[in-house]
């Protein structure tokens, strides 16, 4: 029992690790949360199943399709919900333009595609149901390859060091003369691209669902919010403490009271520590 | 001479008839939709009176969802929570499922306190979070109320539900509930205009535009956020409630993430601290798929889509396009003539006797002192300036003053008391006042209304009392008016009072903000480079404004750039130089200091 909560607890964490991830990298780019970053997650199962399934192409294949339209959806919030409320006064108004497309992407998907989940395809056909099938082990590989992949790319490449340099200070970064909107832009079809990846490894653990878009939303965001904001180390060890966490309060208490607590946790530590166990406060400019 | 007895004579008669006018205007408006309401069940069929009953009951929960997110901007967006909340409470209340069974009515109004109580956990984390965070929170909480209803089958029935209460005759009609419904919206409209309308609405608003100014005028966030969540918890509750009876029976299903949807949407489409256009979107919103019976399945879709369309193109919403006032072109060449002899209706505290001293106050940014060791004294009745190059911590100091900033180490005094670091809001009870460097204004209220903020602490009628149009509510909004109109007078901005905020030039804004501080009737004024974009005309004139005030026995604190102003007004110089001060003394004092002269006035 112990060996499946672990395994379920880990696969789920890793899931919710990447989309946290999803959540900081658009964070970074734009100083701005979307609500997209959950459905991008969600369209790598029902894109995955689609093109695998239903259209029949080889597994490789949807894979790389995936990740392509994912990106777009990436490319499409910056374009549409994020960089004409940038230039606004009223701060706050990304959160209703990305809430807008993120439900935009959600009812497509439940009419177009289906209300019901449907079955995503075995992608290896390693394991048979135990706490080492393929399942429960993709979505973990997914996340170490994605932090590896990002390591490299932050420190090594001149692309991230301009990533970076964005993030930490934007204004700067354009006088050095970096391309500051077609970063920003490269940065959303990456984040596009990693919650592709987080939807297309968990595929065969929460299948293609519509509604998998607003649960990762939520629960991609809880490490996020108690990890700080921008902060990846914190997503992870977040993601993967709140999967366990999880699986257990599933195993101990029984689906719904295991949501009711997790919600608690996270309210409560939330007003603990605004600003995330790892994040540092801002002051403000009067 | 003869003209300021004039003006004395007349002050409130021009631009607080705007006001009124603009508020008759607005009560019209809503008046028009009430008797197109009552007119209904004569002229349609039973089936639009229904849809009339389903609209009337959105607009109960989005009367109070309005106060919270179309005045106070903060975005609750699961309230859609307290709507299952309130129908699954009344209906198990009345079914008996939990404890003896009610009588409808009275399983109502526990629907209500519930509501209340729900209301507040679920608002309360704005006064800690983020947006964004807030807004996952809400949504967090409308996930779990129907996970709850779903599993806790004994009470609820689970995924079967629980059939809704009936009301008692003559309400148990599709016209009598009609009515009933009709009858609670109206008075929830009521209860929200008399708010918007009242130094509550006005705080709400300042503090989703302002919040800086907010706080300087002491404005309190946690006991006015809480009381709005209160109320709107209530009435969310309440229509809950009464879908259930709309609906006959209940189950988890009902209680769609659209219905979230279209409440938040309905206020966005109707335009922020508005009552009318939230209304008309309710309205909208409700009868939408009606006329698209294909498109139900769609009207999610619909309804984001519009939601994106409003954000990116007309933030304002309907309440925007209904406003024809502001859309009449100002006079062109205005000149701000301030009536510095008005400011004897404002300060009339006499001279106040103490002083506000700062000792060995230190505070540094990072690696950088931005105040290193500052010594200063501001006294009742006399001009203070504070001058200095960029940086060398004027404005910090008047912010560690008025609170914004804490001081590493040091005393900032009083009198004889200490204030309390890193507290703005508490200096407005203490009569000190202040203006920023960027004028902080509510650009979608008036002229008028912006000033009004400044009086927020006198205001002696409670939220209730002002929810209900008491007669205190009504003696605070004449006394209110009728001391900013004085107000605006005396910094010469009367004719623009019913101007929305937004349209007025950067100077005009900054004697706004100086009226605004005088709603205080201030004992110590602080000035953040109140000239600068002012013209030579308009910057002598704020000049001997400046000096009547303190001439009234008010201190005032000037950090200025321009130094013939600080000359000819000042009483006091202090010269900061990298938080330090380099010179004190009277004006001839500095003119004469040499390293003042080399270091900073030129030669």
């Amino acid at each position: 029992m112990l060996a499946s909560i672990i395994a379920s607890g880990l696969a789920i964490g890793a899931v919710y690790a990447l989309i946290g991830i999803v959540y900081n990298t658009m964070f970074s780019a734009s100083r701005v949360m979307s609500f997209t970053a959950g459905q991008v997650g969600m369209l790598g199962g029902v894109l995955g199943s689609l093109f695998i399934l239903r259209l029949g192409l080889p597994t490789i294949v949807g894979f790389v399709l995936t990740l392509v339209v994912a990106a777009a959806v990436g490319v499409i919030t910056e374009v549409i919900a994020v960089r004409p409320v940038l230039s606004k006064l009223d701060q706050h108004l990304y959160v209703l333009s990305t809430l807008a497309l993120a439900l935009m992407i959600q009812q497509v998907t439940a009419i177009e595609w289906s209300t019901e989940p449907q079955p995503f395809p075995r992608l290896l056909g390693i394991g048979n149901g135990d706490p080492l099938d393929e399942k429960f082990w993709l979505p973990v590989v997914a996340c170490a390859v994605v932090i590896i992949g990002l390591e490299f790319l932050y420190r090594h490449t001149l692309v991230g060091r301009a990533f970076l340099a964005i993030a930490e200070d934007n204004f700067a970064a354009r006088a050095l003369g970096l391309p500051e909107r077609n970063l920003r832009m490269a940065s959303f079809a990456m984040a596009g691209m990693i919650g592709g990846i987080a939807g297309f490894s968990s595929g065969e653990l929460l299948l293609a669902f519509f509604a998998n878009g607003a649960m990762l939303n939520f629960y991609g965001f809880v490490p996020v919010a108690l990890g700080g904001l921008g902060n990846n180390r914190g997503a992870i060890i977040g993601g993967l403490a709140l999967g366990l966490f999880q699986q257990a309060a599933n195993f101990v208490f029984g689906g719904v009271f295991a949501s009711v607590a997790v919600f608690i946790v996270f309210i409560v530590a939330l007003l603990a520590a605004p600003q995330g166990l790892f994040g540092t406060t801002t002051a403000r400019r009067v | 001479m003869a003209t300021e007895v004039k003006g004395l004579s007349d002050i409130t008669a021009p631009s607080s008839r705007g006001g009124i006018s603009a508020a008759l205007h607005g009560s019209l408006q809503l008046l028009v939709v009430l008797a197109l309401a009552i007119l209904l069940p004569f002229v349609a069929n039973d089936y639009w009176t229904l849809i009339g009953t389903r609209a009337a009951i959105y607009w109960v929960l989005v009367s109070g969802l309005n106060l919270a997110v179309g005045f106070g901007g903060q975005l609750a967006i699961g309230y859609v929570a307290l709507l299952t909340l309130g129908a699954y409470t009344s209906s198990i209340l009345v079914l008996g499922n939990l404890g003896p069974p009610w009588p409808a009515f009275g399983a109502l109004a526990i629907t209500g306190v519930v509501g209340a109580i729900a209301g507040v956990i679920i608002g309360l984390p704005a006064l800690r979070l983020r947006t964004f965070y807030f807004a996952m929170t809400t949504l967090g909480f409308a996930t779990i109320v129907t996970q709850i209803a779903l599993a806790w089958q004994s009470v609820t029935g689970g995924g079967i539900g629980v059939p809704g209460p009936v009301l008692p005759k003559p309400f148990d009609t599709t016209v009598g509930f009609y009515f009933f419904c009709l009858v609670a919206a109206a008075l929830c409209t009521w209860m929200t205009w008399n708010i918007s309308h009242s130094r509550f609405g006005r705080s709400l608003v300042a503090i989703r535009d302002a919040e800086v100014a907010a706080e300087a005028t002491g404005i309190s966030k946690a006991g006015l956020l809480i009381a709005v969540f209160l109320f709107s918890g209530a009435v969310a509750s309440i229509a809950g409630g009464l879908f259930a009876t709309l609906q006959s029976y209940i189950t988890p299903d009902a209680f769609t993430f659209d219905l979230t949807v279209l409440f938040f949407i309905a206020i966005l489409i109707g335009g922020r601290g508005s009552i009318i256009g939230p209304l008309l979107g309710t309205i909208i919103l409700t009868v939408l798929p009606e006329f698209a019976a294909p498109l139900v399945a769609w009207s999610t879709f619909l309804y984001a889509a519009l939601l994106l369309v409003i954000v990116l193109a007309i933030p304002g919403g309907i309440a925007d396009l209904l406003d024809f006032a502001n859309r009449k072109p100002l006079e062109s060449n205005r000149a701000i003539i301030p009536r510095p002899a008005l400011l004897s209706e404002l300060l009339n505290h006499g001279s106040a006797r103490e002083t506000i001293s700062l000792t060995g106050v230190v505070l540094a940014f990072g690696g950088v002192r931005a105040i290193d060791g500052l010594d200063l004294e501001i006294r009742p009745g006399q001009v203070h300036g504070l001058i200095g190059p960029n940086g060398s911590g004027k404005t910090t100091t008047l912010n560690v003053i008025s609170g914004y900033n804490s001081p590493e180490s040091g005393r900032i005094a009083f009198g004889a008391r200490d204030l309390a670091h890193g507290a703005p809001q508490t200096r407005a009870g203490l009569g000190i006042a202040r203006t920023f460097q960027t004028p902080r204004l509510i650009g979608e209220a008036s002229v008028l209304q912006n000033v009004m903020i400044g009086g927020t602490i006198d205001g002696t009628a409670t939220f209730v009392e002002s929810l209900l149009c008491l007669p205190r509510h009504r003696r605070d909004e004449i006394a209110l008016r009728k001391e900013a109109m004085i107000a605006l007078r005396t910094v010469g901005l009367e004719s623009l009072a019913a101007v929305r905020a937004d349209r007025l030039q950067h100077s005009e804004l900054r004697f706004m903000e100086i009226a605004r501080a005088l709603m205080l009737h201030p004992l110590f004024l602080l000035l953040d480079e109140p000239a600068a974009g002012l013209s030579t005309d308009e910057i002598k004139r704020l000049g001997e404004l400046i000096k009547e005030i303190s001439r009234r026995g008010t201190g005032v604190l000037l950090v200025e750039h321009h130094a013939d102003l600080i000359f000819d007004i000042c009483d006091h110089v202090t010269v900061l130089n990298l938080g330090k001060e380099l010179a004190s003394g009277t004006p001839g004092d500095i003119r004469a200091h040499k390293e003042v002269v080399s270091a900073y006035l030129g030669a």
